[in-house]
């Protein structure tokens, strides 16, 4: 029986495992060093602020990987024989293939900041990331202050575990606005605001030099690049993005990138050798796509389809629109479709920018100036439907149609207030001054 | 990993989060009230009842109006989930047994020895607890207390405040605040004022919470229930009526509507308790794929049992004066069979093919009761069902299911099981409303695409023990016959997957492969499968 192997446990891997278990009868295992079980890597956070435990961030209870026949094998790979088809584990054993799927996610990027392995220094993107924030910050006596570098999602996300202990948080953000590479200003802005109102030292326009030590080879203090000034902290959070968790194929002879390198089927120059998720970089960017996609979405796209081909029905990776989400401490995001920031916008997109008065809602209608054709929609603190943008994407509604049946695309609980009109009314007011 | 879960011995939990000054100040203004209660209960003679009572219910409600506010007006708006995990009362930890052993110790002396509590028996003054209520009651119905109206009280009380609280917690929510509003103005009107307006207005009456249906209200059809709305001329006809119409007209038109919600989550006086004094426990049920199973066999049978029971002992009381209404046990009998095999059939014609092997089960539950209700009307003893009298099985229901289960257990046991464990396990209207909902209504939780990321904070929060990421991450809609619509699945995600509908019943099923998302040939070639 043919053997399929895949390293990683995330939501790729494990997409990937259940659609072959329905599609076939093939032997599957799945390995992992991080965890025994499939867990939800994006609820770490709610683990720490106490709204869940560890085991209610696993989709899948215990006994559903043997009731299924996936084997569930626990250990790091550290070397790839892909003539033999076998993986060594670091603890000596080996494992042979016949398919092999590399699923091993992200981790957290280290810019060379000097002092950026000292004890206390944690990205949050494993496990084992959250076990070193449990001891070095369990409370705000233990954890007078901590710094968190980089302004991106996973950063926001600590500043808000870090905000439910009561720990004061100094976020340091290079760029001038919170995440304005991705969010168009207004959008940004926006979240700087909110992200003040919760008590968090935000800082912009800020880069970190150098992290101090103590006596024991514990965290001190940070320096700040532009200022030199030192701030005393117990923490540093380090969440300047995630790069493929690939260092263990380097000598394997399959193609690596920043990632691992994969055609558009999400074969590998090896044969019989695949890789999806955080990890898979696409040799060119699918449409506007990024070539290594970090996100979940994507990640289950690829397990989905690439099961697919291991069983029998070759098919390329084919993603639909581009879609994302995201909670900016109590603040909702969801996007559809292309809304680019002021980086890399395209010259023929323009935006349409509704902001609520209460400073918590917004949304960013993206269109073609040429051809009035919508591209793309962010919404904050309003909830729509993604079965509606995605349809009205494939349809090429143009922005008036957009706007004028926005309630249809509503998605909120029962009994909210509605904004479609205002928005319509701002949209026509809009029109009128131009 | 050791993340919190240290079961410390110490009370108070070394890291646990902190609550402020003032909501110490607040929780001690609460103990106050409680403490006058201990007194009480201790036979302390207090010189005028009504100061002492109006001082114990106040500071238990300003104490919790000034904690509650503390713990959320001072904070931005947004889920307030914080911690529930880690503090000893909300996650099984020594507080949270402590006030289990005292809410079920309660229930048991509040059941079954209501003297210890002060009843006066045989027309003697009440002591204790229920004389300090005296003066409530003699103001509101001009009698005595008892230790169901001290019940009454406390339960109102308990819906009220905590109500406020979870308005408060919700303040960005208007679905919670509404429905939360609704439990409180049902428990207030429905539950507690108005019976002992009735009782004012004409003391033959049966106490009548009128928004307590049968099967859940399980004694209106006990014979001296329908004895006093018959000896009362129009109003007791037209009340007895309302319980008839409730179940067999109101009841099927709402939850087609709206889903089993409109009673269990907006109305329902067990519900409004679970909902308000219970939202801390929500995390605690079980969502294990065990406890469903167990759920399943449980309610259903709690179900069966309060079918075959009313119907037992209407048959018997229709056997005293023959022949002198048109009511008689033949007509009777015929009736509720041919009721019964009415919905069957409609179900198995319509519905055959959305309930896979259940309909299995289904059937043998019919037939079951069928054959029960055979059974009794050819063996030909007036008043015995299988030897057993129909009065015994009625006291039995009463005891078992009406006091220790849906009391003891359900509400003493919130800290251990969560707080709808009795909606969830033992109702029999939940059952029927359940059934209804699952098969006949437009009610759905609509999921939102492929927007889901597993991460669990919807199943964590469903007091009804719903897995309900397993639907979600699946891009499929939430369609159970134990959903309550609560709403607050869909107000704790984060990424605005989960929305309480009401919409057609075409698709409202729709089990998906492949989510929303990915490439359309792939979905298409998948999902039609």
């Amino acid at each position: 029986m043919e053997h399929i192997v895949i390293i990683g446990n995330g939501i790729s891997g494990v997409t990937l495992a259940r659609h072959v278990r329905k599609l076939s009868d093939k032997r599957i295992t799945i390995i992992s060093g991080e965890t025994d079980f499939f867990f939800s890597r994006t609820a770490l956070m709610y683990i720490y602020m106490g709204h869940m435990k560890f085991e209610h961030t696993q989709p899948y209870e215990n006994w559903f990987w043997e009731k299924n026949r996936i084997e569930l094998k626990k250990g790091f790979v550290n070397k790839v024989e892909t003539e033999t088809k076998t993986l060594h584990f670091t603890e000596g054993e080996t494992l042979q293939y016949d398919k092999l799927i590399i699923a091993t996610g992200s981790k957290p990027n280290k810019f060379g900041w000097p002092g950026q392995d000292l004890e206390g220094t944690l990205g949050m993107y494993h496990k084992q990331d959250l076990e070193k924030l449990e001891k070095y910050a369990p409370n705000k006596e233990t954890c007078k202050r901590a710094v968190i570098v980089g302004g991106g999602l996973i950063g926001i996300e600590l500043a808000e575990m870090l905000n439910s202990r009561s720990i004061p948080v100094t976020f340091l953000v290079r760029e001038d606005s919170f995440w304005n590479g991705v969010l168009p200003q207004g959008e940004s802005e926006m979240i700087n605001r909110h992200v003040k109102n919760h008590h968090i030292d935000l800082r912009l326009s800020t880069n970190l030099r150098a992290i101090n030590s103590d006596e024991n080879g514990k965290v001190k203090s940070v320096i700040i690049e532009e200022t030199g000034e030192e701030l005393e902290c117990n923490v540093v959070g380090l969440t300047a993005g995630v790069a493929p968790n690939i260092d263990f194929l380097k000598d394997s002879g399959i193609e690596i990138g920043r990632g691992v390198k994969v055609n558009r089927f999400l074969e590998t120059n090896i044969p019989d050798v695949y890789s999806i998720g955080d990890c898979a970089e696409q040799h060119e960017a699918i449409g506007n796509r990024r070539p290594i996609e970090a996100v979940w979405y994507t990640g289950r796209m690829m397990g989905e389809t690439l099961a697919q081909t291991l069983c029998g029905n070759r098919i390329e990776y084919k993603p639909g629109h581009w879609f994302n989400s995201a909670k900016f401490l109590d603040i909702e995001y969801q996007t559809y479709g292309w809304v680019f920031g002021e980086r890399g916008r395209p010259e023929h997109e323009v935006h349409f920018h509704w902001k609520h008065e209460d400073d918590t809602k917004c949304i960013t209608v993206a269109y073609d100036k040429n051809t009035n054709v919508f591209l793309g929609i962010n919404n904050f603190g309003i909830r729509m439907r993604h079965e509606v943008f995605d349809r009205w994407l494939t349809e090429k509604r143009d922005v008036d149609y957009v706007i004028n049946h926005l309630p249809e695309a509503n998605f909120d609980p029962e009994f909210y207030s509605k904004f479609e009109k205002d928005i319509l009314k701002a949209y026509n007011n809009q029109l009128q001054t131009v | 990993m050791s993340n919190k879960l240290n079961h410390s011995m110490s009370l108070a939990k070394p890291d646990a989060l902190d609550i402020t000054t003032k909501q110490k100040v607040a929780l001690a203004i609460g103990v106050i009230g409680l403490f006058i209660f201990t007194l009480a209960l201790f036979n302390t003679n207090f010189p005028n009842k009504g100061l002492f009572l109006t001082l114990s219910l106040g500071s238990i409600i300003g104490g919790i109006i000034i904690y509650s506010r503390e713990a959320y007006l001072t904070k931005l708006e947004g889920i307030k989930n914080d911690g529930v995990w880690f503090k000893s009362i909300s996650s099984r930890g020594i507080l949270g047994w402590i006030l289990g052993v005292l809410l079920t110790t309660f229930y048991i002396v509040l059941y079954f020895f209501p003297k210890y509590l002060g009843l006066g028996t045989d027309g003697e003054a009440n002591t204790g607890l229920i004389s300090l209520f005296d003066p409530l009651s003699h103001l509101l119905s001009g009698r005595d207390a008892s230790q169901w109206f001290v019940y009454g009280t406390l339960y109102t009380v308990a819906i009220l405040a905590f109500g406020y609280k979870f308005i408060l917690k919700y303040r960005h929510n208007r679905y919670q605040q509404l429905r939360t509003v609704s439990v409180m103005f049902f428990q207030l009107g429905f539950a507690f004022l108005i019976p002992e307006f009735m009782y004012v207005m004409n003391n033959d009456l049966p106490y009548y919470d009128l928004k307590s249906i049968w099967p859940l209200n399980y004694y209106i059809f006990d014979e001296w229930s329908v004895n006093g709305f018959l000896s009362n001329g129009n109003i007791g006809i037209a009340l007895l009526l309302f319980g008839i119409i409730s179940i067999f007209v109101i009841t099927p038109i709402l939850t087609f509507k709206y889903g089993k919600r409109w009673y269990c989550s907006w109305v329902c006086g067990c519900g409004g308790l679970a909902e308000t004094a219970g939202d801390s426990f929500r995390q605690l049920s079980s969502k294990k794929m065990s406890a469903w199973k167990l759920e399943r066999w449980l309610i259903h049978t709690v179900l069966v049992f309060s079918v075959v029971m009313t119907v037992a002992m209407i048959y018997t009381y229709l056997g005293y004066d023959k022949n002198d209404f048109w009511l008689t046990r033949d007509v009777f009998i015929i009736s509720v069979i041919g009721f019964l095999t009415l919905v069957f059939a409609v179900v198995m014609i319509f519905k055959r093919h959305e309930l896979g092997k259940d309909a299995k089960y289904g059937a043998i539950g019919y037939f079951i009761v069928i054959t029960l209700l055979l059974v009794m009307h050819f063996t030909g003893t007036t008043d015995q069902l299988f030897y057993i009298k129909a009065s015994a099985l009625r006291s039995a229901y009463g005891i078992y299911i009406g006091s220790i289960f849906s009391g003891v257990i359900g509400t003493g046991f919130y800290p251990i099981l969560g707080n709808r464990s009795w909606c969830r396990f033992g109702c029999p209207m939940a059952a029927i409303l359940g059934f209804q909902q699952r098969l006949f209504s437009k009610f759905r939780i609509t999921t939102n695409g492929g927007q889901c990321i597993s991460c669990g904070n919807c199943s964590n929060s469903c007091e009804m023990g719903i897995d309900v990421r397993a639907y979600a991450q699946k891009g499929e809609n939430i369609v159970r016959s134990s959903c309550v619509g609560c709403g607050v699945c869909s107000a704790v995600c984060p990424r605005g997957v989960l929305k309480l509908e009401n919409d057609s019943m075409e698709g409202r099923i729709n089990p998906t492969e492949i989510l929303l998302g990915n490439d359309v040939d792939l979905m298409d070639f998948v999902n039609q499968k």
